[in-house]
């Protein structure tokens, strides 16, 4: 008997609960009247991003096309007169494009970046195909300060050798013996 | 020529009652999503027209435009009958069912029930255990496990629910005198059963649930086990006519509470048929709640509830409410 009035009791409460949830106002994010601020790191359309004094900073290395799992960046790399290397063109296949952000972790220049624009919805498939005029923005992203050539050993018309951030002058390989 | 008219009144009554009917379930979903989500404090469908009012005729819309697929192992002919078992057995229970006492045109009376069989009651039970095959053989020609598992829980659910169902009519039967609807809603006139019979009414509410196959008896469709149990490989509007029969039962169900329990179309005021359809309409509210509240019963607790709780309860009603009826 004692066991039969629990339950009932459960009953009625579980029943009372559902009840004043009706006169709450819904929780729900209505969402294209209302767009919540996504965070800093959410994983949506891709950008090429830009050093702080202008320059592109994708050097063509290929490894975020190596690494992309659905294949989906293509490019074909060059080199300035100056030694920058560059590439001359760069494709992404958003339809392809699973965003999962291994191009960004493999980036060694911090070009490219993910950011939380997500609403790349289009009718026609083939204008998800972005080239390289789509995907370069004129900012730094998420890493505003770095300029892959001003730390990188490379000569260009950042600096000779020896003269970037953090390097040393090159020593004489015949003075350096022990 | 008398013939000729009868047969255009009947016409006309089943016409109107079967637009109704479909009317009321298509709109039945958006109350259910509606309430539902308020229960779980969501807003539910509010994109198609104001207040998702054209939601429903969006997602018939859809049904009917999608493509209805066969699987290939599928028993074909069943496959493409059982839809159409559910949704007929749910629409034809409503004939019995009066939605007024008469009407009088040109001198004629017309009585507001499509008929009146004086085996009404039994006509019901009949019908709903028609149901069961649409459910089984749905289950069975799909030719899939999962929509085997769904058909053979709901065969053996409804089977065993059919039995508390019936005997919880018993008493009113008795206090009636009769089989025949019109009777038992007339024999109402002066206090509704549900006064009379408290217990019947709930034995009746909880196996006329298990019977429409609703939440917290929906294990024949049990999603998170069984994909979508009996109508899992149903597509467009073969899966709609499972649903639409759903619905209907629904309704059904709230029609017979009231006509059995709450006096059917009888109340103040307001004319008749919207008694009968503000009563309906409580009880898909109810079970709507009900829905929003409990969890899926186990197969085995859903077996010991009717076999060894509603059945024998059943029973001991029936015998009190003989030896009151004697004294």
């Amino acid at each position: 008997m004692a066991e039969a009035l629990e339950a009932i009791k459960a009953l009625a409460t579980g029943f009372a609960t559902t009840f004043k949830h009706l006169f709450r106002k819904p929780i729900t994010e209505e969402y294209p009247e209302f767009k919540r601020t996504l965070p800093e790191r959410t994983r949506a359309r891709i950008i090429l991003t830009r050093d702080p004094d202008g320059g592109e900073r994708c050097v063509a290395c290929y490894l975020c096309s190596a690494v992309c799992p659905v294949s989906c960046i293509s490019m074909q790399s060059a080199e300035k007169e100056d030694g920058r290397r560059y590439a001359t063109w760069f494709r992404i296949n958003f339809a392809r494009c699973i965003y999962c952000g291994l191009c960004e972790e493999a980036c060694p220049t911090s070009a490219i970046q993910l950011t939380a624009m997500f609403e790349t919805c289009e009718r026609d498939i083939l204008t998800l195909v972005y080239e390289k005029e789509d995907l370069l923005v004129d900012h730094g992203g998420k890493d505003k300060e770095y300029n892959f050539y001003k730390y990188a050993g490379v000569v260009t018309q950042e600096g000779g050798k020896g003269e970037h951030i953090k390097e040393d002058k090159p020593v004489n390989v015949k003075s350096n013996l022990p | 020529m008398d013939w000729i008219i009868g047969i255009i009144v009947l016409i006309v009554k089943l016409g109107l009652v079967l637009v109704g009917l479909l009317l009321l379930a298509a709109y039945l979903v958006w109350v259910e999503r509606k309430f539902l989500a308020r229960l779980q404090i969501r807003y539910g469908p509010n994109r198609a027209g104001k207040f998702g009012l054209l939601q429903p005729i969006a997602d018939a819309l859809k049904l009917m435009v999608k493509e209805d697929t066969v699987p290939e192992a599928a028993d074909r002919i069943l496959f493409l009958l059982a839809p159409a078992v559910v949704a007929t057995s749910a629409l034809l229970m409503f004939a019995v069912v009066p939605f007024g006492s008469h009407l009088t045109l040109w001198g004629k009376k017309i009585p507001l029930v499509i008929t009146d069989l004086n085996v009404g009651l039994l006509y019901v039970f009949a019908l709903s255990s028609l149901g069961v095959y649409g459910v089984a053989l749905g289950g069975w020609a799909s030719n899939s496990k999962y929509s085997l598992l769904g058909g053979i829980r709901g065969a053996a659910q409804m089977i065993s629910y059919e039995l508390a169902l019936g005997l919880s009519l018993v008493p009113i039967v008795m206090h009636a005198g009769s089989f025949s609807i019109v009777d038992i809603v007339n024999a109402q006139a002066k206090y509704p059963f549900i006064l009379l019979q408290p217990f019947a009414f709930v034995i009746f509410i909880v196996s006329a649930m298990a019977e429409s196959k609703r939440i917290p008896f929906d294990l024949p469709e049990a999603e998170n086990e069984l994909g979508a149990g009996y109508h899992t490989e149903y597509s467009g509007m073969r899966f709609g006519l499972f649903f639409l029969g759903e619905y209907v039962h629904m309704q059904v169900l709230g029609a017979f509470v009231a006509v059995f329990f709450l006096g059917g179309w009888r109340g103040p005021l307001l004319p008749a048929p919207v008694w009968l359809f503000i009563k309906i309409i409580l009880v898909a509210l109810i079970m709507i709640w009900i829905r929003g509240t409990l969890p899926r019963l186990r197969y085995d607790q859903l077996m010991a509830v009717g076999w060894k709780v509603l059945i024998p309860a059943a029973l001991l009603n029936i015998m009190v409410t003989g030896a009151i009826l004697l004294i």
